[in-house]
């Protein structure tokens, strides 16, 4: 039994301890904002925080976490008031959106240690993000504006 | 054309159910819309496009979402002509129903397909008609109650007033006692709204999808979750065509969580009550496949060695594409001639959700209900009812946000095996192929070899052309698409011709299809006869490619948003191309730089100025022409499917490169070229635009030329060896 909390609420998962926190999250959790892109690490879609840190949990087994704090995209704020979720919107980021919980949680990350990032700050934290909508420098846009609003 | 539509009548299919009010139910037929008597044999057959409610509320379907923004642009086009207002419009997903919310095709069908980027532009004239027939109902309902000439009254946004009287009714107001007549009003072209006259289209309003996209709340197709749902994966065969023979059915059924294993024609599907526990399961498969034709491919091969030979053979079969003129007198009397060779790799979509559909049967076995992110409703439908040997009507497809489509999920061939793996399983299920098997079992952008040939006549003018593409057209036009240069160089004599393969790969329609290698061909070989001569690239274009009017306008757009002849940085150089797709026309221009060392290309700033028509929705449609732009810049530097011995040897992002964040040109500048005609297609424009483009820059930093793309460290090592 592997006990931890998500976005404030205690978990327990009584299965493989080796399984994937994204599957847990997703199908014993029920919180599907955080996706399943390549499985392997390599596309941060599935990024989420643990203990603050922008981890992907595609790549994170369960057992990992036991203790431990995760939040996801719904725990980020209660109503989309984080001020990244509001710069997203204003700058229009998203266009298939799937990749976006995982770009904004990983940005938001950067804002809690690096309140106002340079450009080359905001790409290099970013760039294990992919979104083959090419939204990135929309992304940039709102990260910059999140610094400057939030 | 006869416009009808049927009485009202409470949905039977419950999505609107309760609302009471007035609903529009058009029933599209091959001469517009036609009426339903709600006593018809099939009244379950009706289903609405438009609800108004007692309290005001608005329900409009829509079609599609894959992130262009169409799911808001396609309403809006209808809430326009009826003057609603747009904040009392509550948006729907459309049901499978070609028939109802296609639309209109050559041959009088309806079609459901967002390909092409061509939503808004297929919808454009029957949405606003039927919005402003909508419009007139309303009006003629408030103008009995008060007893006046309809004509002498005027809307104003979800109101019908009365200038004479002051008097006014909310449409909600009417549908609570109005109704809607057997034969809707007909509406000529020229009574619907001039552009000056819009107040939502042009506008920006704000896409309703996105508050959603910023917190988890958008349902994808692999967000469903039914109760008693079970977990599928399939493993399909590494060469496409073989089928699977034997395998280690005993070991993976004792693997934890194991439902069962199920063969289908061309892999294995796992079913478990976890997807952590399918795909165990999956990575654990040994199968034993049959042989086929395709086991001997060798991509990289076939487009270095075996193309050239079928290009050389005066014997083998060819198809004329397009001529017009004599192409063959104006090469033989030409004063100089170009021959250019040009090759492209296999691509693959890479959209970021990988594919996957859940399924769910009745008790009874006769209904099936299918929840996908679908391209086209209608031919996802039709598929899984023939996979499982149901009609189209007994299977109800219930749309979802797409992540990413790109082409791939116009067909859904994964949908089918969610089906079939649902019946099996007597239980939902929900199946979803791995990053791996997206790939593997890829549908790509097929691989090609062009001969450009150009003859000039004695004063520079390109006067003659001849295009020959060696490759897979698929019956689809998946190369010979984009072929055709008239929409923007009016050449007068010109010979376009396929030499058609079949390797047996899959193969799809991929952002732009086949107008990205075409126009790689296209615009290098122009860039490379401006050089030539000593022009400038976009003057030669201008003087001497009898270039249309449009393209004109989209050439002198681009290089005054570029100050094209303004010096550059050191080491940068500009590069320019025009596009075509989908009725639309652009032209691009691109700053780059080379790393000689590592053979690497940067674009640091790209221009592009687009055609598109009326533009509906102006700040998704510049996202949408950002977004082509980098998946033609992706494309262009990074991406290379290669099948050896019939498999696709690549497996994730870690070895299909695309795009990422450190790539990015710094800016990106999108214009539209104002104009007032009909919307053309936008989201594909500017892709096909960056080959070219890039290349073109090239040549300009190091007087060397690119000709097989994707534009690879060791092929710009390679050119810059020549």
């Amino acid at each position: 039994m592997t006990t931890f909390s998500v976005n404030g609420r205690p978990v327990s998962f009584d299965g493989d301890p080796k399984t994937p926190l994204l599957w847990v999250i997703r199908d014993h959790v029920g919180l599907t904002g955080t996706k399943y892109g390549c499985g392997a690490g390599f596309c941060g879609a599935c990024t989420v925080h643990i203990n603050g840190r922008a981890q992907r949990s595609c790549q994170t087994p369960v057992s990992a976490v036991a203790s431990a704090k995760v939040v996801t995209i719904e725990g980020l704020s209660p109503d989309s008031s984080h001020p990244l979720q509001k710069a997203w919107i204003a700058a229009e980021v998203p266009q298939c959106g799937y990749c976006q919980s995982g770009q904004i949680m990983r940005a938001a990350e950067l804002l809690a240690g690096t309140p106002k990032p340079t450009r080359e700050e905001i790409v290099a934290h970013m760039d294990g993000n992919i979104c083959r909508c090419g939204t990135y420098n929309r992304i940039i846009g709102a990260i910059q504006r999140a610094a400057q609003e939030g | 054309m006869t416009n009808r539509l049927a009485a009202p009548e409470v949905s039977r299919r419950g999505l609107l159910a309760g609302l009471g009010g007035m609903t529009f139910y058009f029933a599209w037929a091959t001469d517009g819309f036609r009426i339903l008597p709600a006593n018809a044999d099939q009244p379950a057959q009706l289903s609405p496009w438009v609800s108004i409610a007692p309290d005001g509320t608005i329900t409009i379907r829509t079609v599609t979402e894959m992130g262009q923004g169409s799911s808001t642009a396609i309403p809006l086009m209808i809430a326009e002509e009826m003057d609603a207002d747009w904040s009392r419009v509550k948006l729907e997903w459309a049901p499978s129903r070609a028939d109802i919310y296609g639309w209109p095709e050559r041959n009088g069908g309806r079609n459901m397909s967002i390909s092409g980027s061509r939503a808004v532009m297929m919808y454009w004239n029957d949405l606003r008609t039927a919005g402003a027939q909508i419009r007139r109902v309303l009006m003629t309902n408030a103008a009995e109650k008060w007893g006046v000439d309809p004509k002498t009254l005027e809307t104003k946004p979800s109101l019908v007033f009365d200038p004479a009287s002051g008097r006014q009714f909310g449409y909600g107001e009417i549908a609570a006692f109005g109704s809607v007549p057997d034969q809707l009003p007909k509406i000529e072209a020229n009574e619907l709204k001039p552009n000056g006259r819009f107040r939502l289209i042009g506008k920006s309003i704000p896409r309703r999808d996105l508050p959603l996209k910023v917190n988890g709340s958008a349902q994808y197709a692999i967000d469903v979750h039914l109760p008693g749902m079970a977990y599928a994966t399939a493993l399909h065969s590494p060469v496409h065509g073989n089928e699977p023979e034997s395998w280690n059915d005993a070991a993976i059924k004792s693997m934890p969580g194991v439902v069962m294993t199920l063969k289908i024609q061309n892999g294995v599907i796992v079913v478990a009550e976890s997807f952590p526990q399918a795909i165990a399961a999956r990575r654990a498969l040994r199968v034993k496949w049959s042989k086929g034709k395709t086991d001997a491919f060798d991509s990289v091969r076939a487009v270095e060695d075996d193309y050239a030979k079928i290009l050389d053979d005066a014997g083998a079969p060819a198809k004329v594409v397009y001529a017009v003129g004599d192409a063959g007198s104006a090469f033989s009397g030409a004063a100089k001639t170009y021959t250019n060779l040009y090759r492209s790799d296999y691509s693959y979509h890479a959209q970021m959700e990988p594919l996957n559909a859940v399924a769910r049967f009745n008790e009874a076995g006769d209904r099936l209900e299918i929840w996908d992110g679908s391209q086209d409703l209608g031919r996802s439908r039709d598929l899984v009812a023939k996979s499982v040997g149901l009609k189209p009507e007994q299977v109800e497809v219930h749309q979802c946000y797409l992540g990413g489509g790109f082409g791939r999920r116009s067909l859904a061939d994964y949908a089918a095996e969610a089906a079939v793996a649902a019946r099996a399983a007597r239980r939902p299920v929900k199946l979803l192929w791995t990053r791996e098997e997206d790939i593997a079992n890829g549908m790509f952008r097929p691989i090609t070899l062009q001969c450009l040939k150009a003859a000039l006549d004695g004063s520079g003018n390109v006067v003659g052309w001849r295009h020959c593409i060696v490759g897979d057209d698929g019956h689809l036009s998946l190369v010979t698409g984009g072929m055709r240069i008239s929409s923007y160089y009016n050449l007068p004599n010109q010979h376009l011709e396929l030499r058609n393969v079949d390797h047996g790969i899959r193969i799809k329609h991929w952002r732009a299809v086949a107008h990205n290698f075409n126009l790689f061909a296209i615009e290098s070989t122009v860039d490379q006869i401006a050089a030539d001569q000593g022009l400038d690239p976009a003057a030669f274009r201008l003087q001497k490619m009898s270039v249309t009017p449009k393209a004109r306008r989209c050439i002198e757009t681009v290089v005054t948003m570029a100050d094209w002849s303004a010096q550059r940085p050191a080491g940068r150089a500009l590069g320019l191309a025009i596009s075509e797709r989908s009725g639309s026309l652009g032209a691009c221009v691109v700053e780059c730089s080379v790393n000689r060392t590592a053979g690497t290309i940067a674009v640091h700033k790209v221009w592009m100025a687009a055609d598109g028509g009326t533009i509906v929705q102006p700040e998704a449609a510049r996202a949408n022409v950002e977004s082509g732009i980098v998946y033609g810049l992706s494309a262009a530097l990074h991406e290379r499917v290669t099948v050896r011995d019939g498999e696709v040897e690549q497996s994730n992002f870690g070895d299909y490169n695309v795009l990422r964040m450190s790539d990015m040109p710094e800016e990106l500048h999108v214009a539209f070229v104002p104009s007032t005609a009909a919307p053309t297609g936008l989201g594909e424009i500017s892709t096909p635009c960056m080959m070219p483009a890039i290349a073109n820059a090239f040549y300009k930093l190091t007087g060397k030329r690119l000709y097989h793309m994707p534009f690879t460290p060791e092929r710009v090592l390679a050119a810059l060896k020549t």
